[in-house]
């Protein structure tokens, strides 16, 4: 087994172009080490990406903030300004294991694992967030919500990897938020979660919307049905029902001892409504 | 293929090791350095029992490669006590007995300090949350806790 850490985006792409194996990319190793040591995976060649610079900064750009794939989670709840446009998305990534965890995993791990409960796509997704790629061909940006495409598949190509994440700029009276369930109160895995991003006209009005649902399909969906059942109110009573009611509508979940299809398609309402709420209470206050 | 030669500090003594490319960083603290302060519970990031921090910022040993601490800083178990002056958290800890069979501690010990780093005056639920990802199976979690507050204070005092 080979270990690369280049310190160029370019030098990762051709280490990872070149691989005969498998080869994985290495961020915080929260989930790569485990499954190395479970031998569900066994690769030829580990590209720790690390050593580049642009996957471990947080900056401003256009108005809004870029996010290096390799930005641990406890760098993220040290960053007061980016936790202030987007608390939403800080807490999601907040939430992935424990203290120890938080000082390694980041957001381009939770999205490559692929997994259909990561915490930190939801919310990345309800904020419109597009993922910055790198590959043998050059870069391009692709929407978080089409870069999973099922339970450990991605749309990256080979020899491509996640170099960083575009949250966009941050009009007044915006929010967003996250919730997730899990049977106990820290250190588990989602059965259901779900990210909300609005934004309010000066009477409090939803003048924009993004809902999110995680764990409730193959993929980590994008619920436009859900934005526009609240997009032209105050999330007042009837329109926290459509949103209900739109969330259930998309859930396709699976029947495991962690949630039942039906117990995972109530929660997802009720995690989509009550994310909603504290999302327009942020932007309220924003 | 041949070894990684590696270089880094740990508990501010410069180290060299060599190591294969799957060997963690406990791996290597435990087998090749001989500093088995650091304990193996899960080998998956679930117990914390392995705690040590890198730079500064507390992660799992287990879930860290041998090969990415070249020119880091490494803090574990081993360098809490300064020669037979143990740490106030150590301290505190016997004091309370927050430890039965010991193999958690040494990962709540560094934890704590690192905490305490961070917030010389944490609230119950401040050290719970930050400690969640330690388990232990023997005594439970209130004299870990109070043992915690109680180093806090004392540290506080200078």
């Amino acid at each position: 087994m080979r270990y690369e850490a280049p310190d160029s985006v370019e030098g990762a792409v051709a280490l990872l172009s070149a691989a005969n194996g498998e080869a994985r990319v290495l961020a915080g190793g929260t989930d790569l080490l485990v499954q190395m040591r479970a031998d569900m995976v066994d690769p030829e060649l580990i590209v720790d990406i690390k050593k580049i610079a642009e996957t471990r900064v947080v900056t401003e750009e256009k108005g809004g903030w870029r996010i290096g794939a390799a930005v641990t989670g406890a760098e993220l709840k040290e960053h007061a300004r980016l936790k202030k446009a987007w608390p939403g998305v800080v807490e999601a990534a907040n939430l992935i294991g424990s203290t120890q965890v938080q000082g390694r995993a980041t957001l381009g791990g939770n999205l490559c694992n692929g997994s259909p409960a990561a915490d930190s796509v939801p919310a990345l997704i309800a904020a419109g967030a597009v993922a910055t790629l790198a590959g043998p061909q050059g870069r391009r940006d692709l929407p978080v919500e089409d870069v999973m495409l099922g339970p450990r598949k991605l749309a990256l190509k080979k020899g491509e990897i996640v170099v960083s994440f575009l949250l966009p700029p941050r009009a007044a009276r915006s929010s967003d938020a996250y919730l997730r369930f899990i049977p106990r109160t820290e250190m588990d895995i989602a059965v259901v979660g779900a990210g909300v991003s609005l934004s309010l006209d000066g009477a409090g009005t939803i003048t924009a919307a993004r809902v999110s649902l995680g764990a409730v399909a193959a993929r980590i969906l994008l619920v436009s049905e859900a934005a526009q059942a609240i997009i032209g109110s105050r999330l007042d009573e009837p329109a926290q029902r459509r949103l209900e009611a739109a969330a259930r509508a998309v859930c396709r979940p699976i029947d495991d001892k962690r949630g039942t299809i039906e117990f995972r398609t109530d929660v997802a309402a009720v995690l989509a409504r009550r994310a909603a709420l504290i999302a327009l209470d942020r932007a309220r206050t924003s | 293929m041949a070894k990684h030669h590696i270089e880094t500090t740990v508990n501010g003594d410069a180290v060299e090791f060599l190591c294969e490319t799957e060997d963690t960083l406990l791996d290597v603290l435990r087998d090749t350095l001989n500093m088995t302060g650091s304990k193996e519970g899960c080998a998956s990031g679930d117990c914390g029992a392995c705690s040590v921090t890198l730079d500064g910022r507390l992660v799992c040993s287990c879930l860290v490669l041998g090969c990415e601490v070249a020119g880091r800083r490494i803090e574990t178990i081993e360098g809490l006590a300064k020669g037979e002056t143990l740490h106030p958290l150590q301290q505190k800890f016997l004091e309370h007995a927050a430890l039965q069979c010991g193999i958690c501690t040494p990962g709540f010990l560094v934890a704590s300090k690192a905490l305490l780093e961070r917030s010389p005056d944490p609230s119950d639920h401040e050290i719970r949350f930050w400690l969640a990802g330690n388990l232990c199976r023997c005594t439970g979690y209130d004299k870990i806790v109070s043992a915690v507050k109680d180093a806090a204070a004392t540290m506080r005092k200078g």
